[in-house]
């Protein structure tokens, strides 16, 4: 069994990450989920949330990325993210707190008026985006 | 016969003509080069996408229970054509090419007795068709990516679509856009996106590798349910890309072309500005020496 795993994290934009790593923490949409070399195959949905990669070893993350939701493949020798929005945290944390919790509420007001369901569904998916942007910043997200 | 005034001035005019044609070539030319980097970074995400959706596929396996983006309505009475086309003209057969298409593919059904409705992304498309087909347009959309083509266009694109479907409006939807082959040739493809199928060679790319078992969480149709909106996207993307490349590939050799007649055409004129002056004077010469002899 290989000591790393394949890595790959892409938007449709671009590739943003490829590279070996030692474990990736994926927030799956049921709980989040670490992966090591020669994890069980599986396709889960990412919630919007932080990706922490282990690039050397268990003790220290070397980068945390965040993802706006997403999806994630599994194989035993690769992961791959297909996320619809990444973007590094410290560019979360440098986000207007004010302006995101202006968008946050807005929105929660738009879902109490939302009529359909499909507007109601696409709200909800927007709502959560922020929230998890407003998490992220303060850092509770583990 | 025209002055050498006349002449002078015309030549004037394709000299200025000739310099923004050149000017547009190579504005084209840049452009398409960052439209080509852009479909060549957007092809990882289509790729694996397309090889995790050929998996889900495989497992849930079209059972009348599954979603409808990929069973269908279960009948192909409307149809449904997204008609990708640029806003702009001075492009060749670009944007006419699209339509020819678009108008053959339209008698086909409407001969069978199918009922066609249109979306059009991009200005040109729109002008051309509805003086045609007035009736059929539903929705259409201009300017996509005027400055740079973003995810976020091809998104707005498909929540119409997405849309439209949800509410009944038609079974089978097929986008016909340019696909980029070379500067030179453009390939006008129609490509069914509603409901899905599964590209042959992913799948059977897919079948040897996916030959492990995936596991699902959530569920299988859980997560093709929300699989699926975002492959339209991304098929719409992918397409908007490869028509935006098209657009500048046939926009630069248009202009090639027309730089290059241009440059003909002020050969043609010098030569006919030189002979005119020169008869001229001979002329003049002549009315001189005939003058001369006379007294």
């Amino acid at each position: 069994m290989a000591d790393k795993v394949e890595f790959e994290l892409v938007s449709p934009e671009k590739l943003l990450v490829s590279q070996p790593v030692h474990m990736v923490v994926v927030p799956g949409a049921e709980g989040f989920l670490g992966v090591l070399p020669g994890h069980a195959p599986m396709i889960v949905t990412v919630k919007p949330g932080i990706i922490d990669i282990y690039a050397n070893d268990m003790g220290t993350i070397t980068q945390r990325i965040f993802v706006a939701g997403g999806f994630c493949e599994i194989t035993g020798a690769r992961v791959t993210i297909l996320a619809e929005e990444a973007s590094d945290l410290e560019a979360v944390r440098g986000l207007d707190r004010a302006a995101l919790e202006k968008q946050l509420a807005d929105l929660s007001e738009d879902l109490a008026d939302a009529k359909s369901e499909g507007e109601r569904h696409t709200l909800e998916g927007k709502v959560a985006i922020v929230q998890a942007k407003l998490d992220a910043q303060v850092g509770t997200m583990h | 016969m025209p002055s050498l005034k006349d002449i002078r001035n015309r030549i004037a005019s394709v000299k200025s003509t000739q310099k923004i044609t050149s000017a547009m070539k190579m504005v084209a030319a840049s452009k398409l080069r960052r439209a080509q980097e852009q479909a060549e970074a957007g092809r990882p995400y289509a790729e694996r996408m397309g090889r995790m959706l050929a998996s889900l596929a495989a497992n849930v396996a079209g059972g009348p229970g599954g979603p409808r983006l990929m069973t269908g309505t279960g009948s192909d009475q409307t149809h449904l054509l997204v008609v990708m086309t640029g806003d702009r003209g001075l492009c060749g057969g670009f944007n006419s090419s699209v339509v020819r298409e678009t108008r053959r593919a339209i008698l086909r059904l409407q001969a069978e007795g199918k009922t066609v409705k249109l979306l059009t992304v991009g200005r040109k498309g729109r002008d051309l068709l509805r003086r045609e087909f007035p009736s059929l347009i539903v929705a259409s959309f201009e300017e996509v990516g005027k400055k740079r083509l973003s995810f976020a266009d091809a998104d707005r694109v498909t929540a119409k679509i997405l849309e439209l479907f949800d509410a009944g409006q038609f079974d089978v939807a097929t986008i016909v856009y340019n696909k980029f082959k070379s500067a030179m040739t453009q390939i006008v493809t129609l490509q069914q996106v509603v409901p899905f199928a599964a590209a042959p060679e992913a799948a059977s790319d897919t079948a040897t590798e996916a030959s492990a078992v995936y596991e699902f969480e959530p569920s299988e149709e859980a997560i093709l349910a929300d699989l699926l909106p975002r492959n339209l996207a991304i098929q719409v993307y992918s397409a908007l890309l490869e028509s935006a490349a098209s657009f500048f590939g046939a926009q630069m050799t248009a202009m090639d072309n027309a730089t290059r007649n241009a440059g003909e055409m002020i050969k043609k004129y010098t030569l006919i500005y030189n002979r005119t002056r020169q008869a001229s004077i001979t002329k003049e010469l002549i009315e001189i020496i005939s003058g001369a002899e006379a007294l």
